[in-house]
């Protein structure tokens, strides 16, 4: 599957990409522990009773600004969410290093500090140490920017937690993120302001654990690769199959359009300000009703619910009948987080 | 913040309960299974497949799909003369799924890889607004059923510039419905028609086509009650002894059809024997250009020499994939030993995975058949 040369499929969330990832890295890097071969979102280390949450990710998106964010927002945003899908929700620091193409526009520059600035304030997160590189001209395409950071956690999260009955919550609406940025590279003119969701997240996801606690049994949240290869991925780890009600996914008007016109599935688009929270059912409510209390969980629904049947399958009822849900393959969007 | 209202009229799920009941007390009555209904259309393949809708059909009904996909009829010779046009250097336009379309030894976007000029286009009109930009020749590779055949007569009786000429490889249903129901191994009871198609042939056309092999044809429309209005139609029909043609797409579809459209069609194109790919001969089943368009005519304007493409050695892998037994509905994608490991989109090894029309190509996106009735 993953070939003899890097293709844009093994960047893009889905199944290539966990091939790369298992058969190079986690193979050739180990020890196995609770970091790299349970390829959660970061790494837990235990420090006495509680965890250290180790997480770092590189960003690169074109364009750099787009409807409801930016590169910053989103090398902040990525992070600290990370961090908080794992239970660390108050980022001890984060490390910002940014590899720079020679002739980029210092005001560009300043515009992303800006934003990072800004987005770190809303999350309560702080940048305690970072990097500069510059290339030549043509040897990157204008930025890249790496964040990594730390957090406490005094119960980790697995994203492979799911058990039979589990409710599935989704925090709110699907495929802003993927067609906002889509629309704004190929200069679409959709009708209705399509905007990415990109924000920091670990405000809304402290408040679903304070309402849940103990019966938050999983979270993810689903950027690349979209709700489709979150789920999947939930589903195989936690080793259950997922019904999904499709009356019950919310996706905004706006989007659905686009994705009829496009032919794009909002289940597969990447998503910057959502989570997935598998919950034990007899709290679902509680949680939910917590996340719409929220200003980022407004939208937040209840989609499906975990059962036995079908182990690492997502079985998606349409109202009309059933089918599996399939991940996206490929790159849909190259660059889009 | 989900749907209009529009969508609701058609997508009503209690409404959908209804009719699956229906049709379980329909297969019930006629005491014998499985009953095997056809539907001949990539756009039904995708409703079906999409909304999970044989998740929820009685098990004794099977609904399958027989040659409906235009892009994975197209033969290999003839995406061989496109190709072999285009290394010789002149300028090609088609549509997108034809461009990964394999032929004998390479497909258009192979040809492109070595340097050849291959645009793709939306549809025929754009094809002639690209050869009004330039002087130089440019063919338009055409392929599509009925329907899109129109388009491309409607632009050959437009006057286009003398630099623009068609290399046809449109199809037409009803002749391979005519093969389908005379393969004995087949038998299929009832057809689904396209209601695209329709609009233009009209729903009476199909009337002699039913009488003769004593198979009901109902016309549907591409929502999930379209289609299960469609389906318990054709059941009841079958029920009845009714062979005939039935309109199920009353708000599109009349008895005669776009009189002026199939006037355009038949003024431009002939009825020809002409391959099918993975299926063989089927008698009046090309789309050729009427002599009096000679000039319009890719084939007869150049000569097309594909000697050096066509292979008499095939690969191990296209020996083993099944789209022929497909294509006419004997055996499902879930049946080929390739579908979902060797034969995938993104290297397609048969044409039912190139075309997002292709029954396997639909299959690998929605999941295919899984038996999801029982799960909770």
């Amino acid at each position: 599957m993953i070939g003899d040369k890097i293709a844009q499929k093994h960047g893009a969330g889905g199944p290539a990409m966990r091939a790369l990832i298992e058969s190079v890295f986690v193979t050739g890097l180990g020890p196995a522990g609770a970091g790299l071969a349970a390829m959660d979102d970061g790494a837990a280390i235990a420090v006495g009773d509680r965890f250290l949450v180790l997480t770092t990710d590189s960003y690169v998106i074109k364009p750099l600004f787009f409807p409801g964010g930016d590169i910053g927002r989103l090398a902040i945003s990525g992070t600290v969410n990370d961090l908080a899908m794992m239970g660390a929700t108050e980022p001890l620091g984060l490390t910002c290093a940014v590899v720079i193409e020679a002739g980029f526009a210092i005001a560009d520059l300043e515009r992303i500090r800006d934003s990072m600035r800004a987005t770190c304030a809303e999350a309560g997160a702080c940048i305690v140490t970072g990097d500069t590189k510059v290339m030549g001209k043509g040897e990157l395409d204008g930025i890249v920017i790496n964040t990594s950071g730390v957090g406490f956690a005094k119960r980790v999260v697995p994203d492979s937690g799911l058990r039979p009955g589990d409710r599935i919550i989704v925090t709110g609406s699907l495929g802003d993120h993927g067609f906002a940025v889509m629309a704004a590279r190929h200069k679409l003119e959709l009708e209705g302001a399509l905007a990415s969701d990109v924000a920091p997240l670990n405000g809304l996801v402290r408040t679903a654990l304070a309402a849940g606690g103990e019966s938050v049994s999983a979270m993810k949240d689903p950027t690349r690769g979209g709700l489709s290869s979150a789920l999947r991925e939930m589903a195989a780890k936690g080793e259950v199959g997922i019904v999904l009600h499709e009356a019950s996914l919310p996706v905004r008007p706006e989007v659905r359009a686009a994705s009829e016109l496009l032919g794009i599935d909002p289940l597969h688009v990447a998503n910057e300000g959502k989570a997935v929270i598998g919950v034990r059912a007899e709290a679902a409510d509680r949680v939910l009703q917590a996340l719409q209390a929220h200003s980022l969980g407004r939208d937040a629904a209840i989609i499906g619910t975990c059962v036995a049947e079908r182990p690492g399958s997502v079985i998606l009822d349409t109202g009309f009948g059933r089918r599996l849900l399939a991940e996206p393959e490929g790159e849909l969007l190259p660059r889009i987080c | 913040m989900t749907s209009g209202v529009g969508e609701l009229k058609f997508r009503d799920p209690r409404r959908a309960r209804e009719l699956t009941a229906a049709l379980v007390r329909l297969v019930h009555s006629l005491d014998r299974a499985p009953v095997t209904l056809m539907h001949v259309c990539g756009t039904h393949e995708q409703a079906i497949a999409r909304f999970g809708l044989r998740a929820s059909l009685p098990p004794a009904l099977r609904v399958i799909m027989g040659p409906g996909c235009p892009v994975c009829v197209t033969d290999l010779c003839e995406v061989d003369e496109s190709v072999a046009l285009a290394l010789q250097g002149v300028r090609i336009a088609t549509y997108g799924d034809m461009v990964k379309l394999p032929g004998s030894s390479k497909s258009l976007a192979d040809a492109q890889a070595e340097g050849a000029r291959v645009e793709v286009v939306y549809s025929a009109t754009q094809a002639v607004e690209l050869a009004r930009a330039s002087d130089e020749p440019l063919v338009f590779f055409a392929s599509g059923f009925e329907t899109t055949a129109v388009a491309t007569a409607a632009t050959v009786l437009s006057k286009p510039p003398a630099n623009f000429s068609v290399l046809s490889a449109h199809k037409y249903v009803p002749p391979a419905m005519e093969a389908v129901a005379r393969l004995p191994e087949a038998r299929v009871e009832g057809f689904l028609a396209a209601g695209h198609a329709a609009v233009i042939t009209g729903y009476g056309l199909f009337e002699d086509f039913a009488r003769r092999h004593r198979t009901p044809v109902v016309v549907a429309g591409f929502e999930p009650l379209d289609i299960l209005a469609a389906l318990v139609k054709l059941l009841e029909m079958i029920r009845d002894g009714e062979y005939s043609a039935a309109n199920a797409y009353p708000r599109c579809v009349t008895r005669e059809g776009n009189r002026r459209a199939q006037e355009s069609l038949w003024r431009v194109f002939e009825a020809v024997d002409g391959p099918w790919r993975g299926i063989g001969v089927i008698p009046s089943g090309n789309l050729q250009l009427r002599e009096e368009w000679a000039a319009l005519d890719a084939r007869r304007r150049f000569r097309i020499d594909v000697s050096g493409l066509t292979q008499t050695v095939q690969s191990d892998l296209s020996r083993r994939c099944l789209c022929g037994k497909i294509m006419v509905g004997l055996v499902e994608p879930s049946d080929c030993p390739l579908f979902g490991r060797e034969c995938r989109p993104e290297s397609p090894v048969g044409a039912c995975m190139v075309s997002s029309e292709g029954t396997c190509k639909i299959w690998h996106q929605y999941g295919g058949r899984p038996d999801l009735g029982g799960t909770p």
